[in-house]
């Protein structure tokens, strides 16, 4: 456990921990979070975080977010914006796993609506959305099929009958970001994820039916806005990113950026999962045009893990998916590292913000939010554990004092042999069936491994970033079905 | 057998150490730990193909990042679940040479007891070295 009398306290949510406190420090380090959490966090969040503040060219401070735990590199929750001219890029500060994300889907059906068909709902889920460890999805595509989607993104499964047009606009970088360049992912990379579109993968990604009970709406109008109108309205929310590919990806610029850091441009990092490279750099480059592929392909995953949910509630509620409302809220992304504008000490600078197991959160106006959402500002999604609950947040103005940052899930707080020696993966799924979640696994041990024990305390990590100012409470979901990887 | 998970690092992720007297029974505990984190009983895997792994490094604690990048890339790329069975290692001119030889299986759901996918091998406290047990490695996986 940190000892917080060694932080600087800002406020009651935000915790500096001064440059003088560790060599090499080139910024304090911030975490984001109540009295409460930042006492609970692991020791590694300060090991970590501290670290992150020594990479060349980070500007303002290296961040925390409420949510964060342990992780490699940076911390998970973590934020760190670099000059573009003068900062590096690491995959350390992005994770394997890019553009782990969630996605929120509307029906326009209450609760008493679909219970009678939940059973059938989650298990034809079950059946349609691979989840599980090495599991591989339905759309079949050759190696230079697949080169060419890392490219075009959710685009590619608009014009290939996996989506509505209307999905593009409800994702981060309208589901294609721009400059990702397919000549700069390896072979091996490609035959590890081109088999794997439309699959969930394990651990904690899941696909949930949650409901929104009147009681849990927090902001009127900003619900109204993104499209939750009716009382105990059913929405479905899933987590998932860009599998084998992606983390392939990582893995392969990880060890290009060992072999050039330190020889080639004089780096030295506290920890060799921070190894980074100059971002204009041929290395840094590189791995930025090879990491937006991935991050194209976790969009078109989610995209056509969307496309079989619309598939199952239309055949199990014998409607069109239109008529049943089925429309996108929001995309967000996890893991990634993103080139922003933003406004340091009145000047605008262009930054190359990584946000890792963080979830950009654009405030009312931002540049880069579509239309229908540039009054509301940006819907995040955050997850929850499979028993407590989800929420829908809104970036807020004041965001900008984390480069318009927040968190992105509850954040585990126990590990994961540990819930296997607490839970039994059967058990808890009676158990929450009699509770009214009804579960479907690809492994009981991982069941067990994400009962809600393990994670914080999620409507106080919520609470915490609305104290701060970095997002605004929306709506909390209930989970009512659950398809866990 | 000689591995064993450290459940106080990395919460979200899996952290264990491995070891053997040669360096080569070591690399097979690391590999053998890292298959254990995806599946409940390594002796659900049964015998019926297998794949030769050939990596290369400057470093020896590279080979052994390379060997377990490899197992997590068959599963992926093939859904093979393998078990290294013999390693040899070789040092010529400055560069460590291993070949491996892994026996295994494709994944079934209905027979393998599955826990998580391992995303990647990260370098956070990654440790390869000479101890009084022989040789000894420090791993956390990505989950």
């Amino acid at each position: 456990m940190p000892i917080i009398s060694q932080f600087k306290r800002i406020s009651d949510t935000i915790w500096e921990i001064p440059q003088d406190y560790k060599e090499g420090m080139r910024v304090p380090a911030r975490i984001y979070a109540t009295e409460k959490l930042v006492s609970e966090m692991d020791e590694g969040v300060v090991e970590q975080v501290t670290n992150v503040a020594t990479l060349p060219g980070i500007q303002k401070y290296a961040l925390c977010m409420p949510d964060g735990h342990w992780g490699y590199g940076f911390p998970i929750g973590g934020v760190a914006a670099m000059d573009e001219r003068s900062g590096v890029i690491s995959p350390g500060g992005i994770g394997f796993d890019v553009n782990c994300g969630m996605r929120l889907v509307l029906t326009n059906l209450t609760y008493d609506e679909v219970k009678e068909h939940m059973k059938d709902l989650v298990d034809r889920l079950f059946a349609r959305v691979p989840a599980g460890v090495g599991s591989s999805g339905f759309v079949k595509l050759s190696h230079d099929e697949f080169r060419n989607l890392v490219e075009k993104g959710a685009r590619w499964c608009i014009k290939n009958g996996y989506g509505w047009e209307e999905d593009l606009e409800r994702t981060e970088e309208f589901g294609q970001i721009s400059g990702a360049d397919a000549s700069t992912i390896s072979q091996k990379a490609v035959d590890r994820g081109y088999k794997q579109i439309g699959t969930l993968g394990s651990g904690n990604h899941y696909l949930e039916i949650q409901v929104a009970r009147r009681e849990n709406i927090f902001d009127a109008e900003l619900a109204e806005a993104f499209g939750l109108g009716m009382p105990d309205q059913v929405v479905i929310m899933f987590h998932c990113g860009s599998r084998g590919f992606g983390h392939q990806v990582a893995t392969d610029y990880l060890q290009v950026f060992l072999k050039v850091m330190q020889t080639k441009y004089g780096i030295k990092v506290l920890d060799r999962e921070l190894a980074c490279a100059p971002l204009l750099s041929p290395e840094g480059q590189d791995y930025f045009a090879a990491m937006k592929c991935a991050i194209n392909m976790a969009f078109v995953n989610r995209q056509v893990i969307l496309h079989r949910i619309r598939e199952v509630f239309s055949d199990v509620l014998r409607k069109d998916p239109a008529d049943l409302g089925l429309h996108q809220v929001y995309d967000v992304a996890h893991n990634t590292a993103k080139l922003e504008t933003h406004t340091i000490d009145g000047r605008q600078q262009r930054l190359l913000v990584h946000r890792k197991g963080a979830t950009r959160a654009f405030g009312p106006g931002a540049e880069g939010l579509p239309a229908i959402y540039r009054k509301s500002g940006q819907p995040v999604i955050i997850g929850g554990s499979m028993e407590t609950g989800s929420y829908l947040l809104a970036g807020v103005g004041s965001g900008d004092q984390t480069f318009f940052s927040t968190a992105h899930g509850s954040g585990r707080s126990m590990s994961r042999h540990k819930a296997r020696k607490m839970f039994h993966g059967k058990t808890l799924q009676q158990d929450m069936e009699r509770r009214g979640i009804y579960v479907r696994t690809a492994s009981w041990s991982g069941l067990a491994e994400e009962a809600g024990a393990a994670y914080k305390n999620i409507d106080e990590v919520v609470e915490a970033t609305e104290a701060a100012g970095i997002s605004k409470r929306v709506a909390r979901f209930i989970p009512v079905g659950n398809v866990k990887g | 057998m000689p591995f064993k998970f450290h459940d106080d690092i990395a919460t979200a992720d899996v952290a264990f150490e491995a070891w053997g007297e040669t360096i080569e029974e070591m690399f097979i505990a690391a590999s053998e730990a890292a298959m254990k984190v995806m599946i409940e009983d390594l002796e659900e895997i049964e015998r019926r193909q297998s794949r030769e792994i050939e990596v290369d490094s400057d470093a020896i604690d590279m080979l052994l990042f390379n060997l377990l990048q490899e197992i997590i890339f068959f599963k992926d790329a093939e859904q093979l679940l393998l078990r290294i069975e013999s390693v040899k290692i070789k040092l010529e001119n400055g560069t460590c040479f291993l070949k491996a030889t892994g026996w295994g299986e494709q994944i079934d759901p209905g027979r393998h007891r599955l826990i998580v996918d391992v995303k990647a091998v990260t370098l956070h406290r990654f440790k390869v070295e000479q101890s009084p047990r022989g040789w000894e490695a420090f791993i956390i996986l990505d989950i």
